[in-house]
């Protein structure tokens, strides 16, 4: 305990000189001003900010790295509650109620407590991080292919079985989703599967583009269809602070959210993404009243925002105590990091311990420059949605084209995104919803590799999956959500998962 | 009216010659063609940042990944010739490419010129922490005691973790069921927790875990023994002389940059690699610098040539 404090009044003796305090406001400003751009996710944001962090020494460009890191990622959840657009995997789930929210012009109470339920994980998570990063990484190493597969499925089928409205529809985007994240180039072999011969799909259809066209372009293009009601709602904005029957809804939510958030956020692959899902399925199911959910639930932000967030920060543990990044976003930290002299694993701690406990210190400084930075920029970005939508339209159509031009400098692109927009309306007139089709194109990109995986290892045998205990118990779970599902005095009360 | 026509026409006259002379009179455009933050990507960026005082002029890394860097390179390639996109290919995407994709675009050996090695990473052969084996001959002795049992795992099909692998196996004269990972992160965390046996890979991904004792390293395949890893055998004194690869990475501008241009970017980046705080930061990747008589685009031109025929047997035989 006393070497806990001693390192944790270390890291802050780091990261409270007027330097790092000033690097990492200039990190979270940059970070949210660039996160916010429709499309532009924490790692097109580091990508285009990395240059400018050479100059400083390593501790200081690490502690403005880390800002613009959560920067990109409130930022991210700014653009789905605001404009319906999800920068990244895990704001899919903060569009479902944070638009609504924002639709019934409580925009302002929706990226409030974004913003608390955010700080608050964020904070938890640090804790976690100090205290207990070293043993944790056990929990990584207990899964392997078979496990990952497992859990991923595990996710699937909670969408199923929560899905209300027409269970049929909700499976058939779930299994366009995976049908969806096996274009590209196959992994084992090296062909190209399902790419029609365009070059440009060689690596398979980009997350961003997808979601973007989906949600965003497809979204602006009803929107278009009948300008009144959206000239109504931006009448009515409402306050700007959550209330204390909001706070009072948010507690629980929150610090559940915190706790799934945190823990899956350790696990190796991407297991950050499923925080927000699981923690939005849990939040429904124990709800008084579920069919609240999709119309503006703000337990459906706050639980969601909190798991985003506690999930991006111990996503570090693996990181910072084995070197092994645990996702896009983290391998590009270590190249930061490694551009910057310093090659992350255990060996940081004991040799260069005045950075890695200031980089824990400065996490949760990050966390608090955000609040500070965005709870009075609330008021700004509410006051966009007054902004009549035949201006704002061009606008949003605009920046999404810069942010999916920007990640990875390519106008095919932009191209792909407007297909996706039609195939969102589409489906949108079709009565289908998106989100489902979005989780089954996350999770099926991974769950492909890893069955894959599991399967080579296993020279071709199935029962490897129920033969290892942890994936046993993962797949066992899965069934018997299924066998709920099935029970019909169960069904009737089945909630909902997606509903727009 | 006359006097316009004078003044443009001279103007025009001029604008050729001095171009050259007062190249860059603009920011140069670096592609390459892999992620932010990768192995190549972090030379391309420490080289680019010296090159850039010496030219007086920013030189701005493009990041355009794919196709195992086919795309970015393909793009480079039918870039303008004019001195403002250059490029930082690799071993992968100049050597091994021609082999792996059929539809390239763009011939290594024709369609550029080279304007200077740059910095490589040496290929590490590492296996699990519990591999039964305490050297590179017991372990090669296992491995083909017990073809059928032994995982060997790889970042994806073209990664250098691939293709450097087939090598070995192909000069081990084994073939062991290979598991595809979609990059060197996922693949080593399976190592360390021992799912998978062994794997190549580049120096710069692995000499954490291999300090921290997580996996076990038998050899590194460079001529010389890395500063960062100085326990660690070479092929050579392990026994395997002929396994020698180092993932390289070499700066190449399209094909028809006039030649005065192509000389000033080899001295800016022969300046940037005698550059004593560049040349630390790149050792302490564990990289090697090319040596004298390596330096300079001819040495580079020769140098793919050879890359090219030895990679494409190999891997097209491993198909």
């Amino acid at each position: 305990m006393e070497a806990f404090l001693g390192n944790l009044s270390l890291g802050f003796g780091v990261a409270l000189t007027l330097n790092n305090i000033f690097l990492c406001f200039i990190g979270c400003m940059v970070g949210t001003l660039i996160g916010v751009l429709p499309g532009v996710g924490p790692i097109a944001t580091i990508a285009m900010l990395l240059p400018i962090t050479f100059g400083f020494d390593p501790t200081g460009a690490l502690i403005m790295l880390a800002g613009i890191y959560y920067g990109a990622q409130y930022g991210g959840s700014t653009t789905a509650i605001l404009v319906n657009i999800p920068g990244e995997a895990t704001s899919v789930v903060t569009v479902l109620d944070g638009h609504q929210m924002a639709k019934q012009g409580r925009a302002g109470v929706a990226l409030g407590m974004a913003a608390i339920g955010s700080f608050f994980a964020g904070t938890v998570a640090t804790l976690l991080i100090a205290a207990l990063g070293q043993p944790l990484t056990k929990l990584a190493q207990l899964f392997g292919p078979a496990e990952y597969f497992s859990l991923m499925i595990m996710g699937l089928v909670f969408a199923v079985v929560l899905a209300r409205g027409s269970i049929l529809k909700a499976i058939c985007m779930i299994l366009m989703g995976l049908l969806l994240a096996t274009v590209g180039t196959d992994l084992e072999t090296g062909q190209e599967r399902l790419t029609l011969g365009i070059q440009d799909l060689s690596d398979g259809v980009d997350f961003a583009v997808l979601a973007m066209g989906i949600f965003g372009f497809a979204e602006i293009v009803r929107n278009l269809e009948n300008p009144e009601t959206r000239d109504v709602v931006r009448a009515a904005i409402g306050r700007l602070w959550p209330g204390k029957d909001d706070f009072r809804q948010s507690y629980f939510p929150i610090l559940r959210g915190t706790i799934v958030g945190a823990v899956l956020g350790i696990l190796p692959g991407n297991g950050a993404v499923l925080g927000p899902f699981a923690s939005y399925t849990i939040e429904k199911k124990i709800a008084k009243d579920a069919r609240r959910f999709g119309r503006g639930a703000i337990e459906g932000v706050a639980g969601p925002e909190a798991a985003n967030n506690a999930g991006a920060q111990t996503a570090f543990i693996p990181l910072l105590t084995l070197g092994i990044p645990p996702n896009a976003v983290m391998a590009l930290m270590v190249g930061a990091m490694t551009i910057h002299g310093i090659i992350p694993g255990p060996q940081v701690m004991t040799k260069n311990p005045e950075l890695f406990w200031g980089m824990i210190a400065s996490m949760w400084l990050g966390n608090l420059m955000l609040l500070v930075i965005n709870l009075p920029l609330i008021g700004l970005w509410v006051k966009l949605l007054q902004v009549p939508y035949r201006l704002m339209f061009p606008a949003i159509m605009i920046f999404c084209c810069i942010g999916i031009y920007s990640i990875n400098n390519s106008t095919s692109d932009v191209l792909f995104t407007a297909f996706f927009g039609l195939v969102g309306y589409s489906l949108l007139k079709l009565g289908f919803e998106p989100a489902p089709m979005l989780l089954g194109f996350v999770l099926g990109k991974l769950m492909e590799e890893k069955l894959r995986q599991a399967l080579i290892l296993s020279r071709g045998s199935f029962a490897t999956f129920v033969e290892r205990p942890v994936s046993g118990v993962l797949l066992g779970v899965a069934v018997i959500m299924l066998l709920i599902a099935l029970v019909p005095s169960v069904r009737k009360g089945r909630d909902v998962v997606f509903t727009e | 009216m006359k006097k316009t026509i004078l003044a443009l026409a001279s103007v025009a006259a001029l604008a050729g010659p001095v171009q050259a002379q007062t190249y860059p009179a603009r920011p140069v455009t670096m592609v390459v063609p892999f992620a932010a933050g990768g192995p190549t990507d972090i030379v391309a960026r420490i080289v680019a940042e010296h090159m850039s005082k010496t030219l007086g002029q920013q030189i701005v890394v493009e990041n355009v990944a794919g196709a195992g860097g086919t795309t970015g390179i393909t793009r480079a390639a039918q870039s303008k010739n004019d001195g403002y996109t250059i490029m930082m290919g690799h071993m992968g995407t100049h050597g091994a490419a021609p082999a792996l994709y059929a539809n390239l675009k763009y011939d290594p050996t024709k369609d550029f010129e080279p304007v200077g090695m740059a910095a490589g990473t040496p290929i590490l052969i590492v296996a699990k922490k519990a591999f039964p084996a305490n050297n590179l001959k017991e372990m090669i002795a296992y491995l083909k005691a017990n073809p059928d049992k032994v995982n060997q795992a790889h970042a994806g099909i073209g990664a250098v973790s691939h293709m450097t692998c087939v090598l070995f196996n192909s000069q081990v004269g084994i073939k062991p069921t290979a598991v595809p990972y979609s990059g060197t992160g996922p693949a080593l965390n399976d190592l360390v927790s021992g799912q998978v046996d062994y794997m190549c890979d580049q120096i710069v991904n692995l000499v954490t875990q291999i300090k921290a004792g997580s996996i076990r390293a038998y050899a590194i395949a460079s001529a010389e023994r890395s500063p960062a890893l100085p326990d660690v055998p070479t092929t050579k004194e392990a026994g395997m002389p002929e396994y020698e690869v180092t993932a390289w990475n070499a700066i190449f501008a399209p094909k028809g940059t006039p030649k005065e241009i192509v000389t000033a970017l080899s001295s800016a980046l022969d300046k940037a690699l005698d550059d004593a705080p560049t040349k630390a930061r790149l050792l302490e990747l564990g990289g090697v610098l090319p040596s004298a008589k390596e330096r300079g685009g001819e040495w580079l031109g020769a140098f793919v040539v050879k890359e090219v025929a030895r990679w494409t047997p190999v891997l097209q035989a491993s198909k």
